[in-house]
């Protein structure tokens, strides 16, 4: 485990020099853990009160502009309204799984921004198998999603939650196979060192055409990964009450909500890593002030997050065996024919570098 | 597959689940006990009577003029059609001299409803696939009908604009401008909801032979209105028993073929413009006159059976009077269209997805006092 925090190197060395080794990164690892949960959490209720101006925006609408400036403090009062409610749940529900589900979810969300690269060293988390970790994270959430449906005794929710488990099972494949279309191009899995590979041109540049659809894949699978409108089916309004959050109140389902928004923020900084040159600028033309990272990396991300949100507030819903066709049947075999499209771009080397 | 699986030992359960009444697609407290199996839908039952307040038969206590509020109250998006069904129905009976005037403005009113009601009914079946925005672009020009409505009426929603002999005043002097600016306005935005949500992949696919209906279950089970018109089955009240000012307007019956969700979808876009075209005909000469004839003020009518149809929005609404000679019907009875619409549910919905079902029934476009009364 190699933690490199740049941005702090004063802190860390400071640390390291007052206690011993096993304390100082003890420490050093609680500090972490705290301000990415604070820095996230608070990133999450942006984003909620973000999607609701977006959707205001897209539905002639004002949206909430009255609590802070712009309504900037609606999502906290809000949140703070949800700390106080009453934990309700259903009787005969499996109450430990109940319990368990939310924690699942929002832990997973959490733990995968650890090893997004925010700016230059600026990483809480640098492993070498860095993509693999992701993947890998990112789809514990759905346990949670399974078990908050399966536990609280309500058909409405067990069907949300079987649709997840389909849902989820099918995309990620389209998402480990699109990341490891790029993954050719860079050949590390290293979330930093894929940045470095694209001093040379960002990575949607140099792979072109198999990079553009394996972006495109990624998005629409992203977006069914974060069980975001059109494929909203785990929570369908329409037709689920509110899907496998239904029997969900207070803190518990604010987990839920806040982990969606967070795994939206969460798919757009892969895809901004891997595609678009994570916090490096366009052309290089900031190069001399590295801490301007990450004002290009929120860029990128949120310019991302709102193609999210434009989706949901413009496509209708997909059906379940829609849904499943999509991906069996198109995304699927694209996604093979376009891996061997990419090792052969990269064997006869016909990438764009500058 | 089947023979797989009973081989197997994979064993597959009906389960049971109640949609509503409180239901977010079931547009208010209509209950469906649904039998299924995993996401196909075996068998569909509609229970209704949460919102039953016996209409029917509070008309027979009541006085003819009052009768008119309660309609109101059945199919409250096509208010004022259904207004203008009891007053047509004891003004024949009555056999009552109608003035012109009185019958142009019953069909611009009667035909601007119709574009409310459908201007709600494409948000909420935009809502009902998933696609929320398309909720508050109908509203919006829904809003504008509610204007025009408030000025000349006095209400938003329940009119109550039209008396036995005529109207209850005489038309606002902004209203013929209004509804020209309205026109105008509209005829831009229907292709803005076509670029929205008909040309739409996802819509068409979710739509298109979905929940089918033949042409002769369409009439057995007395489908009407763009239901029944969707599976080809002419059944428009307007045009094969004109009333009002039907008969000197043209226009099209709007019919398809496919019987699905999809044709239905189509039948109530295509209505839009056919009601656009009767208010254009009709707004520029609406003649002078009276507004109102003279009843008496207790009006009775003679002994005898009296029976009046009129298109809804959702399609036919029959009234139906068995009078005695004195101030209140013997009995009066409600051919609501809902019911009839209702009734297919069962019958096209079986065999689907649940995502199915709530397509189906966006398009069935149920107000559920219309069908409980």
């Amino acid at each position: 485990m190699r933690v490199s925090l740049g941005i702090t190197t004063n802190i860390h060395n400071w640390l390291f020099s007052t206690m011993n080794v096993t304390m100082a990164s003890l420490v050093e690892m609680v500090l972490i853990a705290l301000i990415y949960l604070t820095v996230f959490a608070v990133l999450g209720l942006f984003l909620v009160l973000l999607e609701r101006r977006v959707a205001a925006w897209f539905q002639l609408r004002i949206g909430p502009n009255r609590v802070g400036f712009q309504g900037l403090l609606q999502t906290m009062a809000d949140a703070l309204k949800l700390v106080s409610k009453e934990l309700t749940g259903t009787t005969r529900a499996d109450m430990f799984l109940y319990n368990l589900a939310p924690y699942f979810v929002i832990i997973s969300a959490l733990m995968a921004l650890a090893v997004i690269p925010f700016s230059y060293e600026f990483q809480a988390f640098d492993i070498n198998i860095g993509v693999f970790f992701l993947i890998a994270v990112s789809s514990v959430g759905v346990i949670g999603i399974l078990l908050a449906g399966w536990s609280s005794n309500n058909k409405f929710a067990m069907i949300g939650a079987m649709r997840s488990g389909v849902q989820t099972i099918s995309y990620e494949l389209s998402i480990g196979l699109s990341l490891l279309t790029m993954i050719l191009l860079t050949g590390s899995l290293q979330l930093s060192e894929i940045v470095e590979v694209q001093k040379n041109g960002w990575l949607i540049v140099q792979g072109h055409i198999p990079a553009v659809i394996a972006f495109m894949i990624y998005m629409i699978a992203g977006t069914a990964e974060t069980n975001r409108a059109p494929f909203d089916m785990v929570e369908a309004e329409s037709e689920l009450g509110a899907g496998f959050h239904t029997e969900y109140s207070g803190m518990k389902f604010a987990y839920f909500f806040l982990a969606e928004f967070i795994n939206m923020f969460l798919i757009a900084a892969i895809a901004t890593t891997i595609f678009f040159g994570g916090w490096l600028s366009p052309f290089g033309i900031t190069e001399s002030l590295p801490w301007l990272g990450i004002f290009w990396f929120l860029l990128k991300t949120f310019v991302l997050v709102f193609l999210m949100m434009w989706f949901r507030w413009t496509f209708p819903r997909l059906r379940v065996d829609q849904l499943l066709t999509l991906e069996w049947k198109y995304l699927l075999p694209i996604n093979l024919v376009n891996i061997v499209l990419m090792a052969l771009l990269v064997w006869s080397d016909l990438t764009i570098k500058f | 597959m089947e023979t797989v699986i009973a081989n197997s030992n994979f064993k597959s359960e009906e389960y049971f689940i109640n949609m509503g009444p409180q239901h977010p697609a079931t547009h208010g407290v209509l209950r469906l006990l649904l039998t299924i199996d995993g996401e196909i839908i075996k068998k569909v039952e509609p229970d209704l009577g949460y919102i039953h307040r016996s209409i029917e038969k509070m008309c027979e206590r009541d006085s003819y003029q009052q009768i008119v509020h309660l309609t109101d109250r059945m199919d409250y998006l096509s208010a004022n059609i259904n207004n203008e069904a009891v007053c047509l129905t004891v003004e024949n009976a009555l056999q009552l001299e109608i003035p012109d005037r009185v019958k142009v403005i019953r069909t611009i009113i009667g035909e601007l409803t119709r574009i409310a009601s459908h201007c709600l009914w494409w948000g909420v079946m935009g809502m009902d696939v998933g696609a929320l925005t398309t909720y508050f672009y109908g509203f919006r020009d829904r809003e504008m009908i509610n204007d025009i409505m408030e000025e000349t009426c006095g209400a938003r929603l329940t009119m109550n604009y039209n008396v036995p002999g005529g109207l209850m005043f005489d038309i606002h002097p902004n209203f013929v401008k209004r509804v020209k600016d309205f026109v105008a306005h509209f005829k831009t935005k229907i292709p803005e909801y076509n670029r929205l949500l008909t040309d739409n992949i996802i819509f068409q696919k979710r739509t298109m032979g979905v929940g089918i209906l033949t042409k002769e279950d369409a009439i057995s089970y007395g489908a009407s209105g763009p239901v029944g018109r969707a599976s080809g089955y002419s059944c428009d009240v307007r045009k094969h028993h004109p009333y009002s000012a039907f008969d000197r307007v043209s226009f099209t019956e709007c019919l398809e073929t496919e019987g699905d969700t999809f044709a239905r979808y189509k039948v109530r876009m295509a209505e839009l413009w056919e009601s656009l075209s009767i208010i254009e005909q009709l707004i520029d000469n609406i003649p002078e006159g009276e507004h109102r004839v003279a009843t008496n003020a207790v009006i009775k009518l003679p002994k005898g059976e009296y029976y009046q149809k009129v298109e809804t929005a959702r399609g036919e609404l029959g009234v139906y009077i068995i009078s005695d000679g004195v101030k209140s019907p013997y009995r009066m009875k409600f051919r609501s269209p809902g019911f009839s619409n209702l009734s297919l549910l069962s019958h096209i919905a079986s065999g689907g997805k649940i995502a199915d079902l709530v397509a189906t029934m966006a398009t069935l476009d149920l107000v559920i006092p219309d069908i409980d009364r």
